[in-house]
């Protein structure tokens, strides 16, 4: 009798703070968009890749840049490949916005992420390029701009 | 990364570890040049190169620069720098000699020299030369200071002025590095060839070859063999791994 109404105390107290927490929460917890089709998997079990997907990413950088090691598995490319893809309106997001797979969780724990400075933030296949000067210039200021807003590139 | 440049040091022990090597183990130095798999380092069994021929270079033909821009999205990556200032890992020079006005033209780009001074000048270590004798710039490590712009004879690299939006995913390229020919190592690592290559062949001009300079069977050491191959500014004793034919 005693030890359930410790469990239940216990339940309704943590149910509270999960609450109140929600509520205090400035940022909502980051929605992450699972990669699609059955039995797809992450190379590493979600808690590792969650932790240290940035140690598996540079050993593969110095790998492939200095000895031409390129394989996929722990590849940057790869990540993009399968987690950032079009939502269902067929709408691809940069690496600037909010809803991004990578930059989602970067602003929740405010980490600066470089990567895309260089890299491509989006499979090859969705990456339109132009060679319109007013247009390429427009994307920059727009990319520059949504950098200073965020404080992310301060 | 080297410390000091002492070539004859360098060739010293070279030898050395040549006559090792073929005293123990003679058919250790007997090998072709095959499909490198995805998990196996490069090494320095191989050195890649190009030869040029100048004659078959078309005058006014700039398929190599076009195929190079379009492999790295360079053309238009940088709207508000100068002309001077954007990058180009290969162009097209004219030569020509007073007396006679006899004119040449002919692609310049990474020399890929055995002894880089770009690599020797490197404060980080950022530019450095693969195994396989590709000399390359880790953008990761490079800090842009232009060191190696400087010391490089070739004038062959080039600076990112700008943000750079919509990058290919072969060409990684971003604001404040140096850059330059990569040989297009993504695709060398692949068994292809470079896209200036490529381009050359496709358009039924032949004028260059790439290939392993360290096999002997390779159509590039045959051909080098056989006809020679010049390298530019050969006095400063860079023994580059782009060479040309009829200059």
């Amino acid at each position: 009798m005693t030890r359930s109404f410790l469990q239940l105390t216990i339940f309704c107290g943590m149910f509270l703070l999960m609450l109140s927490g929600k509520a205090l929460a400035e940022t909502p917890f980051p929605k992450i968009h699972e990669p699609e089709g059955e039995g797809v998997k992450c190379v590493q079990p979600e808690d590792e890749i969650r932790r240290n997907h940035m140690k598996y990413i540079l050993h593969q950088r110095d790998k492939t840049v200095h000895e031409g090691i390129r394989t996929e598995r722990y590849s940057l490319a790869k990540c993009i490949d399968c987690h950032v893809q079009p939502d269902e309106n067929g709408k691809i997001v940069d690496h600037t916005s909010d809803e991004h797979f990578c930059n989602a969780c970067h602003q929740y724990a405010a980490v600066q992420i470089d990567c895309f400075e260089c890299h491509a933030d989006r499979p090859q296949k969705f990456i339109k390029r132009s060679t319109d000067k007013q247009a390429l210039n427009q994307q920059m200021q727009d990319m520059l701009a949504k950098k200073t807003s965020d404080g992310s590139n301060e | 990364m080297s410390d000091c440049v002492n070539n004859s040091r360098r060739d010293f022990i070279s030898k050395v570890a040549l006559a090792g090597t073929v005293t123990l183990a003679p058919g250790l130095l007997l090998h072709t040049a095959q499909a490198k798999p995805d998990d196996q380092a490069v090494s320095s069994k191989t050195r890649w190169g190009i030869l040029i021929d100048t004659n078959k270079c078309g005058k006014g033909c700039t398929s190599c620069v076009d195929a190079c821009n379009e492999e790295f999205a360079l053309i238009g990556s940088m709207p508000n720098s100068a002309d001077t200032q954007k990058t180009q890992y290969i162009r097209k020079v004219t030569l020509k000699e007073k007396t006679t006005g006899h004119e040449q033209s002919l692609p310049l780009l990474c020399q890929h020299c055995e002894n880089p001074p770009c690599v020797d000048v490197c404060p980080t270590g950022a530019s450095f030369k693969r195994a396989d004798g590709i000399v390359l710039v880790d953008k990761h490590i490079c800090i842009g200071c232009r060191y190696c712009m400087m010391a490089c004879p070739y004038k062959a690299r080039s600076f990112v002025h700008e943000e750079i939006v919509n990058q290919t995913l072969a060409a990684p390229r971003g604001k404040g590095t140096v850059e330059s020919c990569t040989m297009c190592v993504h695709r060398v690592d692949k068994d292809r060839n470079p896209a200036c290559v490529e381009a050359c062949n496709a358009d039924n001009h032949n004028a260059m070859i790439f290939g392993d300079m360290n096999d002997p069977e390779s159509a590039l050491s045959v051909e080098l063999k056989n006809n020679g191959g010049k390298q530019i500014r050969a006095d400063l004793g860079l023994n580059t791994g782009v060479r040309y034919q009829g200059i």
